[in-house]
């Protein structure tokens, strides 16, 4: 195997490999850290943010980027917290709606106006923010326990919590669509260059406007989970998904500027990140060393310094090839 | 406006009457254009004449203003290429429009990608785009990204997908620009293939040689005008050019190019020599000699490694080998500000994409190596600025409303003086020129030659980079030939000729006794 | 073919004549502004004081600092995600010095002194590590700055282990609360920085390679402008920027939270500057435009909140401004 290559597997493969190796010095170094209690709480908590990252995967592969994640994640916590009373289908149908509704307006703003992406969802993630502040009159909305709205966060698929369970089955399609449709094939070909797509037919803006749809409808299915989980709608939660997301989809191996990347290894980014404070967390807990949680966000920051310092080699070296 | 007699094959397109404007300013005005079944068709014009605006009308890229366009006998009416290409036109852009970061295949395939069970069945799409590029004679790993092969592959990869399409006409966008002699060839066979098999062509170009070998018919526009449809056969060259000038034929005999007649007094000694330079494959061993008051000339096939060169010459890339004097000095530049600083200048070939500003104007654009010159303390002195920039738009005949307009708005030719004027205001020693005329009109060409062979004749070095033929041995006092990153011959330029440079290029041999002196 | 008007001037005026889109992506902000002045002077009770303005402007000050810094780094291209980190870094650190808590110094004006320098300084060194990054990795300025606004918060927050600081430092204070001639200190100095970098962008030699690199970088390159270099000074200014605006929230605070100093500065700052006019790709900016951009956005606010609209409503509108901002330069660009 020659070095090129071995560079490229790194490359692709590298986050997979830390994510391996933090688990594993988990296992050896903490009792309870592949608990089953452990794991599943692990799973839950992140399905949220998996879901966020997944629509920033197939936004940022075309190029763009989607900053409204947060707050419309946000307002997708109120709308279904204000819709749970009439069940579990009404409170999912709000919330995504409301998400849905804020993926329009970024996609018409971007795909119709030719805003940049980076400016559109600004603006969009202080229209939700705002929204979901008006919608939920400055409070929490606590959801409804009686109509069963709670399951969707707090459920277990037999023993698997469904968060976790609709998080997967949100990356399954969505691995699916990137590599087995033309639509997916699109989304890469676009970010890899816009103008040539168009030039070759594809039919760009039609693929954009899915895309940042389809990242507003995620964003809001994670607010439902927000909601759900920890239950009530919270205007002013998701102060820093985006940001979070975007770290996530760069340390799983997608090129910022969009044309190449995973659906599969964002998720390892995401769980990558989240294990890294788990880790910190059982740390404390053994007592040698004791780190506030503000600690959390410095090695996150870190953390993503040495992904980003480890890409910007490789992929000047893939640039150099070309 | 004149029409092809009636031949043996029926229409396949009728343009008529097309006329087109952006912002109230008229780009086609009145334009034709008529292509037969299986017949090659060349469409030629200076920059501006409205070659590519009428494509992108046919293509959907635009939509016309009025005129009809019959394709097959139907009213033919397109929004999108995407729709041009569904309805049997496929297009291959001058610039190669496709996604580098992606493989082969989806780059072949993309927009009609083969479905199984409803998903994307990659084992075909890959054995298709493998079946495709064998009809060029290229073997490659489909599965890897496009961006790790040569531009001239990449070029085949992008008529591998028009053909792809089943098209029923072919557009060709000046395709040749960035192949070698053999890879031309190759395109050429291609290009009969297709009219054996009914499919038509239409072929745009500057280089008339090619016109000549391929083309059946042509079409000349001047002005967003149709002005000329004839037989290829029944139009001479020369008559080719007067029509898209617009000139009468007499003023364009002669010379080939502008540069007119050299003065070999006025070379003087030896101002800048490398020796055995190196980086990487691309540059090997490179040396030559550069005299004050001479152009020396790069010839080369695309990939011989002149471009590298120049650039190791202006510290834009560090050499791995060699040594480089300037003016008797050891000289190695770290970066393009040391080679300024030693007196030199570098107009690059990607006038876009390494030369101009778009955004800023053209006073901001001509002084921009010239900063630190025209500042004091850091402050810029305008009246300081204002006298260059006016003196050099008049010196270069720089056609612009004034030293404010943005430069993205002038025509390539003007760009391309704008900087030259830019190297120029910095008074410099030795100027490197990377294919100082491409993709600039006629006109402007001519221009730019004088101008060149004039500022040798005041005592600058010139070394210039082309990749025309007739530009190097007619402008160059000194031909240096590079092949496949060595330089394997120098010929003196009474003793250079068509034949020995390309004999030069192709097998590397030929009088190479002074490449070393 | 119409003959083209002489002067340049004159091109100007015919060009502005037929462009609606041009004329209002040049003066859309502007008239703007003019237009929420006159509505509040008819309809806002009590508009027309010097308190207001002084509100509007206290208010609007840090942003525009910030503004200034990002414009900078915006016209190069870039883009500065760290501000409100390294503000809440600043901010946390300014009191630590003079409280004495790193060093005891016995004279408080040393310790004011040390405290400002050292902690803009400490902003102005951390921005220099993102151009660092941009310049010497090539990494791209949206990442290479998210490092530091995760992790900035996070720093400043060890630092202060959480806690808030609150203080009575007149000698400190003064940059946030003093009012020499009836003037707001902070407004005097974002007027001086607002004045020097529209000065320095329009006039000299580090201004013309700020827009020459951000207009396109390998040209910039090639006419030996020393790329790298600009772009680690655009990013220094913008740490510098916002250590500067850090130490006056805290000053008019007179406490510093680590949390929410400079919560969501980044976003302010870049609104401002796209509603400014600046383009977000580079190669074209004004600072004066993101004055008068801060400015609007923040006129906005006062109007809906004086007349009674909730602040949540005012992001609301906050967000159709921006895009329309945006839209409409875009629409002149065509």
């Amino acid at each position: 195997m020659n070095r090129a290559r071995l560079v490229r597997i790194i490359g692709t493969y590298g986050v997979l490999i830390a994510l391996a190796a933090l688990i594993l010095f988990g296992f050896l170094r903490y009792d309870r850290f592949v608990s089953f209690y452990n794991v599943m709480t692990l799973l839950r908590y992140n399905s949220m943010f998996a879901l966020v990252a997944l629509g920033m995967c197939f936004v940022i592969m075309t190029g763009g980027i989607d900053l409204s994640v947060g707050s419309v994640a946000a307002l997708g916590s109120v709308a279904s917290a204000l819709a749970s009373p009439y069940g579990i289908v009404p409170g999912l149908a709000a919330g995504i709606g409301a998400g849905l509704a804020a993926g329009l307006i970024n996609a018409t703003l971007v795909t119709r106006a030719n805003l940049m992406p980076f400016i559109a969802t600004l603006a969009t993630m202080q229209a939700a923010s705002g929204s979901a502040l008006l919608l939920a009159g400055n409070q929490t909305v606590s959801v409804s326990y009686e109509s069963g709205f709670t399951a969707i966060g707090q459920g277990n698929f037999w023993t698997f919590p469904i968060p976790a369970a609709i998080a997967v089955l949100a990356y399954l399609i969505g691995s699916l669509v990137l590599n087995y449709t033309g639509t997916g094939r699109a989304v890469l070909a676009i970010g890899g260059g816009e103008d040539a797509s168009r030039l070759m037919g594809l039919r760009t803006d039609r693929v954009k406007f899915l895309v940042y749809v389809a990242s507003g409808g995620l964003a809001g299915l994670a607010g439902v989970i927000l909601a759900s989980q920890f239950g009530a709608g919270q205007p002013i939660e998701g102060v820093g998904w985006e940001l979070f997301a975007i770290a996530a989809v760069v340390v799983g191996g997608t090129l910022l500027t969009g044309g190449s990347g995973s659906v599969v290894t964002t998720l390892a980014g995401v769980l990558l990140l989240g294990i890294l404070f788990n880790v910190l967390n059982f740390e404390n807990g053994m007592g040698w060393i004791s780190l506030s949680a503000y600690w959390q966000s410095v090695i996150r920051g870190l953390f993503l310094l040495v992904v980003v310092l480890l890409q910007a080699r490789l992929t000047r070296r893939r640039l150099n090839a070309l | 406006m004149t029409r092809p007699p009636d031949g043996p094959s029926p229409l396949l397109l009728d343009m008529r009457d097309i006329q087109k404007r952006f912002a109230g300013i008229p780009a086609l005005a009145d334009a034709s254009l008529c292509v037969r079944s299986g017949e090659v068709h060349a469409l030629i014009g200076q920059n501006g004449a409205g070659k590519s605006t009428l494509i992108k009308v046919l293509t959907g890229y635009h939509r016309k203003d009025a005129g009809q366009v019959l394709f097959e006998g139907e009213p033919f009416e397109v929004h999108s290429p995407h729709q041009a290409q569904v309805n049997g036109i496929s297009t291959i852009y001058q610039e190669i429009n496709l996604v580098p970061l992606r493989s082969v295949t989806e780059n072949i395939c993309l927009g009609r990608e083969q479905r199984r069970y409803g998903l994307l069945d990659w084992n075909a799409m890959h054995a298709e785009a493998e079946r495709l590029l064998s009809r060029f004679a290229i073997g490659i790993d489909v599965r890897r990204p496009l961006g790790e092969f040569n531009t001239a592959t990449q070029q085949m990869v992008a008529i591998a997908r028009a053909i792809g399409f089943s098209a029923r006409l072919v557009i060709m966008d000046e395709p040749t620009s960035s192949l070698d002699e053999r890879e031309v060839g190759v395109l050429f066979s291609v290009i009969h293939q297709l009219k054996a098999e009914g499919v038509s062509v239409i072929f745009v170009s500057h280089k008339l040689d090619e016109l000549y070998e391929v083309c059946d018919q042509v079409t000349i526009m001047r002005d967003g005008r149709t002005v000329r449809s004839a037989a290829m056969e029944e139009i001479g060259k020369l008559e080719l050019v007067a029509a898209m000038l617009g000139r009468d034929v007499a003023a364009v005999e002669g010379h080939a190019t502008a540069f007119g007649e050299r003065d070999r007094s006025r070379i003087g000694d030896v101002m800048f020599s490398a020796r055995g330079l190196g980086a990487g494959q691309a540059v090997r061993n490179v040396s030559f000699d550069l005299r004050r008051g001479e152009i020396a000339g790069f010839a080369g096939l695309l990939g011989a490694g002149r471009t590298e060169t120049a650039r190791l010459v202006f510290g834009v890339d560090r050499p791995s080998a060699g040594q480089m004097t300037m003016e008797g000095a050891e000289y190695h530049p770290d970066r393009p500000a040391d080679a300024i600083a030693a007196g030199m200048g570098f107009c690059t070939e990607d006038r876009k994409g390494e030369g101009i500003v778009p955004e800023m104007t053209v006073a901001e654009n001509l002084t921009l190596a010239l900063l630190p010159k025209i500042s004091r303390n850091g402050v810029l002195d305008d009246s300081r600025q204002r006298e260059i920039v006016e003196r050099f738009i008049r010196e270069l005949g720089i056609k612009c409303s004034g030293p404010n307009q943005k430069v993205r708005e002038l025509s390539g030719g003007n760009q391309q003086k704008v900087l030259l004027a830019r190297w120029l205001a910095m008074n410099p020693k030795l100027l490197i020129l990377d294919e100082p005329t491409r993709g600039i009109d006629v006109g402007a060409k001519g221009e730019i030659q004088r101008l060149i062979r004039r500022l040798a004749d005041q005592g600058l070095g010139v070394l210039m980079i082309s990749s025309e033929l007739e530009e190097v041995i007619e402008g160059a006092d000194r031909i240096f030939v590079l092949r496949d990153g060595v330089s394997v011959t120098e010929l003196e330029a009474e003793a250079a000729n068509e034949e020995k440079v390309l004999t030069a290029m192709a097998h590397g041999t030929g009088a190479s006794s002074g490449a070393t002196t | 073919m119409t003959e083209l008007p002489r002067s340049y001037a004159e091109r100007d005026a015919v060009a502005r004549s037929f462009d609606l889109f041009g004329f209002l992506s040049r003066y859309g902000t502007s008239i703007a502004l003019v237009l929420l002045v006159a509505f509040n002077l008819a309809f806002t009770r009590n508009f027309a004081t010097m308190q207001t303005l002084n509100v509007n402007l206290t208010q609007v000050c840090t942003i525009v600092i910030v503004a200034v810094g990002m414009t900078l780094v915006i016209a190069t291209g870039g883009i500065d995600l760290s501000v409100g980190s390294l503000m809440a870094i600043s901010g946390a650190l300014a009191p630590m010095i003079f409280m004495g808590k790193i060093l005891p110094i016995g004279s408080i004006y040393l310790g004011v002194a040390a405290a400002m320098i050292v902690s803009v300084l400490v902003a102005g060194l951390l921005g220099l590590f993102n151009g660092w990054l941009v310049a010497r990795f090539r990494i791209q300025p949206i990442v290479a700055t998210l490092v530091l606004f995760i992790a900035g918060r996070g720093i400043a927050q060890v630092m202060t282990n959480g806690n808030l600081q609150t203080f009575r430092v007149p000698e400190f204070q003064w940059i946030g609360l003093a009012r020499p001639l009836d003037i707001p200190a902070q407004v005097i100095i974002m007027a001086v920085i607002v004045a020097a970098a529209a000065w320095a962008l329009k006039k000299t030699l580090f201004g013309r390679c700020i827009l020459a690199v951000g207009g396109n970088e390998k040209a910039s390159e090639l006419a030996g402008i020393a790329v790298s270099k600009i772009k680690l000074a655009v990013y220094g200014i913008s740490g510098l920027c916002a250590g500067l605006a850090g130490l006056i929230v805290i000053a008019i605070n007179s406490s510093s939270d680590a949390n929410l100093v400079g919560l969501g500065m980044e976003l302010d700052a870049i609104a401002a500057v796209a509603v400014g006019g600046t383009l977000l790709s580079g190669g074209k900016a004004t600072i004066v435009g993101s004055l008068l951009g801060a400015l609007t956005i923040q006129l906005v606010r006062y109007t809906l909140l004086a007349n009674g609209v909730p602040d949540a409503a005012a992001l609301v509108v906050k967000a159709g401004i921006i895009a329309l901002a945006v839209w409409l330069q875009q629409q002149h660009r065509g």
